[in-house]
């Protein structure tokens, strides 16, 4: 549940007007290592509480961490696919708060000494005059640690505020995060919300692409703070910002900054101070609330963590880790759009519906491109819209879908059948082919049966018949309907309409 | 560099609250005098670092000392609660973090 505070707003068409946008996005991501951070304790996701810890990681007395390498790797290859700088040498901080949520009272991280930095992310955005591309600049990426999960108790809505107390899972406690942080992104005008957007959504893509995470936005694997400010002119110095935390979902971002930036014209236009703050994302209303302002207990205090040794990743490491990372998406796209001969609007409504990686395994699996994309993009598309979940995350795969359309390619389904293979493959019944068998789908190929289901809608509609004879060939879609119905739609609608009109004695 | 730095009670009780340290307010004169005779002691490092000695963190000249990521066990939640103050649905249960606005 949300407060229901409503802060006034200003209509978006007159905060561009009046205001350029200033953006600054910070991005967490959890590794998929298979142990945290400093200790080896698992990190499956949805585990019994508290059975995934160890003295290191509940920061009890004695208790020494030692760096997880490929979570350290993890970071390389995240701050090369940002075209980042790495480090030659950087430590480890301790950043020290007074919240429960970190048992050792301090959440290991890096300050001064990032293990990547400098490096950019060029995201394409649909503006009125076509695609046109911003480049994102990447201020740093660095490591750390996530921390356990506090839930309020007592209280009316769950929230922090007016909990009587708080209970603490400490599972998630020293997951190894990489922080990826831009530098102030300017010069995107009205396209600010879009910009957001395309920029977690192409990062998403990358780490997807390496592998080094899930990046379920819905589970929190990959976390995003949208920072916004507003200045009268590109000239102005820049705006007081605000932080807005608990955006987990792609449209949540754009929706959040868009309406930021309306709440925060809404302010400076009555000649008031936006408040430097954190604030939170309502999914729900659509609203940000206040969070907290920005006070004492910022002062983290950050030192160098004296229980780790710094990092020093050699050239030849960094280089061999260069030369191994997979194609970048958008160069990919490039690649894949003219091997394909598509035009750029069919690929935006592969790229759109995030169905690229699974159209190119689907052809790769020996399916033509052209129907790969037909379902993909079309069934399985909306069948993931229907189930509020993202496509790769439905239980097909390229390999059945290409077996699919093999079946389809043969005369052996058409395509109200592979549907129905398709929804069924969706429903746990089985591989394509297991369905296929189970549920006695097959295009009637015989004539025999065809010919009778033929004749006997013929007779069922002898007034058809006529009009087809007098040549109307038209009418013969009744037929043909008729006898897809009365065989299941297992026939195949092209040999049913041949045969019809060899019967009738008719040349098409 | 020998003036030894002056810590108040009010410093030792504000440090005391953040450590999350019970101290009876009769030792915190007691502590006061400790801390400040601990960091003169500390304090007098400034008098030999030189402008040519770069300031370190750690003591051994080791970088990169890594671990495999292979999972070890972990407590069972038992023994992870073990030295909790209160639990409650196997997990610690601590006071209400925010001060009520
Ligand atoms: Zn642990």
């Amino acid at each position: 549940m949300s407060t229901a505070i409503t802060e006034p707003v200003v209509p978006y068409d007159e905060v561009i007007a009046e205001f350029d946008p200033v953006l600054g996005l910070e991005v967490h991501v959890e590794l998929g290592t298979a142990t945290k951070m400093f200790c080896g304790c698992p990190t499956e996701f949805g585990a019994e509480p508290n059975t995934q810890t160890c003295p290191t990681c509940l920061g009890l007395p004695g208790s020494l961490p030692v760096v997880n390498a490929i979570g350290v790797e993890s970071a390389i290859r995240i701050g090369l696919a940002l075209n980042c700088s790495i480090a030659e040498w950087c430590r480890f901080a301790r950043k020290n708060y007074f919240y429960p949520d970190m048992p050792k009272n301090f959440q290991t991280s890096q300050y001064d000494e990032p293990i990547c930095f400098n490096g950019y992310l060029d995201v394409e955005v649909e503006t009125d005059d076509g695609m046109r591309t911003f480049r994102v600049e990447i201020e740093r990426a660095h490591m750390e640690e996530d921390t356990g999960k506090t839930s309020h108790q007592g209280g009316a809505t769950g929230r922090i505020h007016g909990a009587d107390y708080s209970l603490v899972d400490y599972n998630r406690a020293g997951i190894p995060l990489i922080e990826i942080v831009t530098k102030p992104i300017t010069g995107t005008g009205k396209y600010a919300p879009e910009v957001a957007k395309a920029y977690v959504t192409a990062l998403r893509e990358i780490l997807r692409g390496l592998g080094v995470s899930d990046v379920k936005m819905e589970q929190g694997s990959l976390r995003c703070d949208a920072n916004v400010s507003l200045r009268p002119s590109p000239e102005s110095p820049l705006g007081t910002r605000t932080e807005t935390k608990n955006v987990n979902s792609l449209r949540s971002v754009e929706r959040s900054v868009r309406y930021e930036m309306t709440r925060q014209a809404a302010i400076l236009r009555a000649g008031n101070k936006v408040m430097q703050e954190t604030r939170h994302w309502h999914e729900d209303t659509g609203v940000t609330t206040s969070g907290r302002p920005k006070s004492d207990a910022d002062d983290y205090r950050y030192f160098p963590e004296p229980d780790l040794v710094p990092i020093a990743p050699s050239r030849e490491w960094v280089e061999q880790l260069r030369a191994a990372l997979p194609e970048n998406p958008s160069v990919l796209r490039a690649r894949v759009q003219a091997a394909w001969g598509i035009s750029d609007f069919e690929m935006m409504a592969v790229v759109k519906a995030g169905a690229l990686e699974l159209v190119a395994a689907t052809v790769a699996a020996g399916a033509d491109q052209a129907a790969a994309r037909k379902w993909w993009v079309g069934e399985v598309t909306r069948i993931a819209n229907e189930r509020g979940v993202e496509l790769v995350d439905l239980p097909i795969t390229p390999v059945d879908i290409a077996r699919v359309e093999a079946m389809v390619g043969a005369g052996a389904l058409n395509d109200k059948l592979a549907r129905q293979v398709i929804e069924a493959v969706l429903a746990g019944e089985g591989s394509p082919d297991d369905v296929v068998a189970t549920r006695g789908l097959a295009v009637v190929s015989d004539d025999g049966p065809l010919l009778e289901a033929i004749d006997a809608a013929l007779a069922e509609a002898p007034d058809v018949a006529e009009k087809i004879l007098s040549g109307k060939l038209a009418a013969a879609g009744a037929i043909v309907g008729a006898v897809m119905k009365a065989t299941r739609g297992q026939a195949d609608a092209a040999r049913v309409r041949e045969l019809l009109l060899e019967r009738l004695g008719v040349a098409e | 560099m020998s003036d030894t730095p002056s810590i108040t009670r009010a410093d030792v009780a504000h440090l005391a609250s953040l450590a999350r340290i019970d101290l009876p307010p009769e030792s915190l004169d007691h502590y006061a005098e400790q801390l400040a005779v601990i960091l003169g002691a500390v304090a007098q490092v400034a008098e030999v670092a030189a402008d040519d000695i770069p300031p370190m963190s750690h003591p051994l000249p080791l970088v990169n000392v890594f671990r495999t990521d292979e999972v070890r066990p972990s407590l069972t939640s038992d023994e992870a609660l073990s030295g909790a103050p209160s639990v409650e649905s196997d997990r610690f249960r601590v006071p209400r973090i925010l001060d009520e606005a």
